[in-house]
This record gives structure tokens, C-alpha cells and sequence, in this order.
């Protein structure tokens, strides 16, 4: 059953194939949906394209679906599926400050890459900046590795929090997403009109 | 125009959302673990730091845990995937006529100071990410695709932080006289 160990099945050159692999479909999607390109992910925080929000939901909501149809099926275990730990805190903490990030800079690490590829030098200057932050945060972290470890609740999912099923938590995510999604695409019309550019 | 032209050549967003949904899964299934980016980046960095300074890594113990001792940093999954996004994204803003030495920005700044921008913002994404284990992929997209309770707070912060701090910022992005 489905998770594999890719290194013991077809050895550590193969495995880092596969990785190359999938991180050439990564790249090349997200330059395909416009994310190399900072104008068009900023115009996300000013309503003027929603394309950041609609290929994120859009892709969290296909591959949970499919993670838990595997998974009910019998052909992937859930269970030895990495499933990121939860440290309250520090990831919202963490993620505010990328908030701000995202608005200055235009980009987030990964698109930031795809905008260096396409040789964008706003993206190059942004990679820059990311190095030194993640040099910086290596540097600095002892000094307040306390915080850095709270809040600290282990593998802890959604299923888990709520004490609902798995099958009743996606429905109610897939339902909160679509409208979302319908009622971004409203406001966004009010705001712009027809106007569609990033 | 041919941003114009660009922008109809990019990929329908529910489109690209769909087939991103499609890989990450396919990566949970294939490797167990989702998507990544700012931790590959971190192991280039480390793998740096390691040269230079090896003493210094051996002494600090988050970047002992990646490159201590005879710990290479680069014998990582991520590594091989980040170098991938890198060429992947290369090859479809080629086969596009995509790539081209340019500065996006918005009409009332200058290129140097969107540079400047991008700099400082970049600092506070790299350093942000490594705050919260993760980057709007590692974190953000695969975290909540297999329901972390963290992920979805994650997430739900890096857009909290954008549009609490987006208004302020407003010049950098629109056009003049434009709210």
C-alpha cells in the first residue's frame, strides 16, 4: 500500500529523479497559472485577479479529495502519510509576517523561484532577500527557541479537532471553498468590473 | 500589448489549480510527504554556511540538526525537488516566450525601488517561512490538503497578513488615483 519508500524501491539516484521529476511539474504549473509574474499574485490582495486563491483552493480541494478517496479505498495509508505538526503560534506568527511579506515583496518563496527562472529581476532581488531571511532565522532562532517549540500539539488534523469524520470534514471544506471562491469573484466584480488583469 | 497577449496565454486558474491538485497528490501517494520549496532553499543555504563556517554550524544547534558533522544537507529530498521548480519553471515560461530580463511592477514606482521592495519583503518571507516550518507550499498547500490544524491556520495567516497590510502598500501595486 501506497505511501512507497522511493529509496529502498528504486534506489537514491532514482528516487531524486522522481523528485527532479516533480518538481519540474511543480515549476512549470506555476509559471503556466502566471505566478512568475508579481504583478498578477500583488493583484490578489487588491481584488483586481483572484488567481492566487483560485489555484490554491482549487488544488488544497482536489488533493484532499483524492488523498481521502485513496485512503478510503485501501490504497493509501493515511496514517503513514506526513501530515505537518502543528505549533500554533509560531505558524501564525510565521505566516503574518509572510502575509506582509507577500504584499512588499510579490512573491512567495516558491513562486519566487519561477520568477528567477523567467529571469524576472524582481523575483532575483526577492530571492535575494529570502536567503538572507532564512540565513537570518537560523542565525537568530536560539535566541527565542522556547517560542519557536510552543504551542506544539503534535500530527494534529482537522478530523481530530473537531471529533468529526474525515468525509464530513472535506464536504464542509469543499463547501466553504467553492463559496469562497463565488463570493471573491462577486466582490472582486463590484470592485473592477470586467477589468481582469494582474 | 503584449502583456495582454501573456496574460491569455496563461492557464485557466482552476485549470492549473486542478493539475496542481492532481501532482500533490500523486507526490502524498508516491513519497508521503507533500510539496515544498523554502526548505530546499534552506539546505542550499546551510549547505553554505557549512563551507564556510563548519565550526559555527557544529555549534548552533538548528543548523548542527541539518549539516553537523558529517551530516550533508544536500542528501535531501527537497533539494532534488527545488531544482526542479526551477527548471520546470524555465521551461514553460520558454516554451511561452516567457523569459525575459524584466522587472514587474507597478506603474507609479521605479524599477530600483521595486527592487528594494522585493528585497525586504523577501527577507520577511525567508524568515517568516522558517518561523512557521514552511512556505505557502510546504506548509500552506500540502499541510492543508491532508488537514493539519496548524496548516489551515498557517494559511489563513499569510492572507490575514496581506490584505490587513495590502492598503498601506497600495502605491507599490496600482495605478495612480486609483484608490
Amino acid at each position: 500500500m501506497a505511501p512507497w519508500d522511493l529509496e529502498t524501491a528504486l534506489g537514491g539516484a532514482g528516487a531524486s529523479v522522481i523528485y527532479l521529476l516533480i518538481g519540474f511539474a511543480f515549476g512549470f504549473i506555476l509559471e503556466s497559472a502566471g505566478f512568475g509574474d508579481s504583478r498578477r499574485l500583488a493583484a490578489q490582495f487588491y481584488w483586481r485577479n483572484l488567481t492566487v486563491i483560485k489555484v490554491m483552493l482549487t488544488a488544497i480541494m482536489v488533493a484532499m479529495i483524492l488523498i481521502f478517496w485513496s485512503t478510503a479505498l485501501g490504497w493509501l495509508d493515511y496514517d503513514a502519510v506526513w501530515v505537518n505538526p502543528t505549533y500554533l503560534w509560531p505558524g501564525i506568527a510565521g505566516g503574518l509576517i509572510m502575509g506582509v511579506g507577500f504584499v512588499l515583496g510579490g512573491f512567495c518563496p516558491g513562486t519566487s523561484l519561477v520568477g528567477a527562472a523567467t529571469l524576472k529581476l524582481d523575483a532575483i532581488w526577492f530571492v535575494v532577500g529570502a536567503a538572507v531571511g532564512i540565513v537570518g532565522f537560523g542565525e537568530t532562532v536560539s535566541l527565542y527557541n522556547e517560542f519557536w517549540n510552543s504551542s506544539y500539539l503534535g500530527r494534529f488534523s482537522l478530523p481530530d479537532w473537531l471529533n468529526l469524520p474525515p468525509g464530513v470534514v472535506i464536504l464542509a471544506l469543499v463547501s466553504i471553498g467553492i463559496l469562497i471562491l463565488g463570493i471573491g469573484e462577486i466582490v472582486r466584480r463590484r470592485i473592477h468590473g470586467d477589468l481582469d488583469e494582474g | 500589448m503584449p502583456r495582454r497577449r501573456n496574460k491569455d496565454r496563461y492557464w485557466d486558474p482552476y485549470i492549473a489549480g486542478a493539475l496542481l491538485g492532481i501532482l500533490l497528490f500523486l507526490t502524498f501517494f508516491l513519497t508521503g510527504h507533500g510539496l515544498g520549496s523554502s526548505g530546499g532553499v534552506n539546505r542550499v543555504l546551510v549547505a553554505v554556511e557549512d563551507l564556510l563556517a563548519p565550526r559555527h554550524v557544529d555549534t548552533t544547534p538548528y543548523l548542527a540538526a541539518i549539516a553537523g558533522g558529517e551530516r550533508d544537507p544536500l542528501d535531501h529530498w527537497i533539494v532534488w525537488q527545488v531544482a526542479g521548480i526551477l527548471v520546470g519553471g524555465f521551461v514553460s515560461g520558454w516554451l511561452r516566450g516567457r523569459v525575459r530580463v524584466e522587472t514587474r511592477r507597478g506603474p507609479q514606482i521605479t524599477p530600483r525601488t521595486r527592487w528594494a521592495m522585493a528585497f525586504i519583503g523577501g527577507i520577511l518571507m525567508g524568515y517568516g517561512a522558517r518561523l512557521a516550518r514552511g512556505c505557502t507550499s510546504g506548509q500552506g498547500l500540502s499541510g492543508s490538503a491532508v488537514l493539519s490544524v496548524g496548516s489551515w491556520a498557517f494559511l489563513l495567516s499569510v492572507f490575514a497578513g496581506g490584505y490587513l497590510i495590502a492598503w498601506f502598500f497600495r502605491r507599490l501595486w496600482l495605478p495612480g488615483g486609483d484608490g
